[in-house]
């Protein structure tokens, strides 16, 4: 089922993706395939685990589900400090 | 929990955190160097989506409260444009000895440098700039991953 979601990106992500934001409509369950699906905008090479995401605000795990009007955030990895 | 533009005053936060119960008090500076990986840095950018930084820093802190017998701690992180010398990042507790006040900063600090969302840019004297990733270098177990704090 095709989800209408807002992607933030930030840091490289948002650099690579030229945008901070913006809505897609994607065939995706969780937060990971949500990564995978838009590897060709935040352009990670990283692996999954290297990466962070939150859903709404709130730091999530990979294989949280995503619900249609989700925010989902991209995090490249951190550098905190 | 705290983000912040503005510069930070070690002394000043430090008197928050006074108790007549407290035996020790520890804190961690982080500070801007002026190179990284063999280039020359010249200044550095903090990036920070501060609503989960700012509450995954206050669980960080909750976690060291309830892991070690403390009496107050804070924790405040820059954002923006930082040159070197300055104070990136303030880890400061309180408790009745030293070696919970060791351990609970060294918790803070740790946590904090991998868990909150803060990316930094590094801009060197060469003219460039990139995004330092430490995951990268923690995976290939660097001893030094950041960029331009110890």
């Amino acid at each position: 089922m095709t989800k209408n979601i807002t992607v933030r990106y930030f840091a490289g992500f948002r650099e690579h993706a030229g945008v901070a934001e913006e809505e897609v409509s994607l065939a995706v369950s969780n937060a990971g395939d949500v990564f995978e699906s838009l590897k060709h905008r935040h352009g990670s090479e990283e692996p999954l685990g290297h990466c962070k995401v939150a859903v709404n605000d709130e730091m999530a795990d990979w294989d949280a589900v995503v619900n249609d009007g989700d925010i989902v955030l991209l995090f490249p990895p951190v550098a905190g400090g | 929990m705290l983000i912040t533009s503005a510069t930070i005053h070690p002394e000043e936060l430090k008197k928050n955190l006074t108790d007549h119960g407290a035996g020790a008090y520890v804190s961690f500076e982080g500070w801007i160097r002026d190179q990284n990986d063999g280039q020359e840095v010249l200044r550095l950018e903090y990036e920070v989506y501060e609503p989960v930084a700012v509450a995954e820093g206050k669980k960080v802190i909750a976690e060291a409260m309830q892991k070690f017998p403390l009496l107050h701690v804070n924790c405040v992180h820059r954002s923006g444009l930082l040159e070197i010398g300055d104070c990136a990042v303030w880890v400061g507790v309180t408790s009745a000895h030293r070696d919970e006040a060791f351990s609970a900063c060294r918790y803070i600090i740790d946590k904090v440098k991998v868990r909150l969302p803060i990316w930094k840019k590094e801009h060197y004297v060469a003219g460039h700039s990139d995004w330092v990733n430490c995951e990268r270098c923690v995976t290939h177990g660097h001893q030094h991953p950041q960029a331009s704090v110890s």
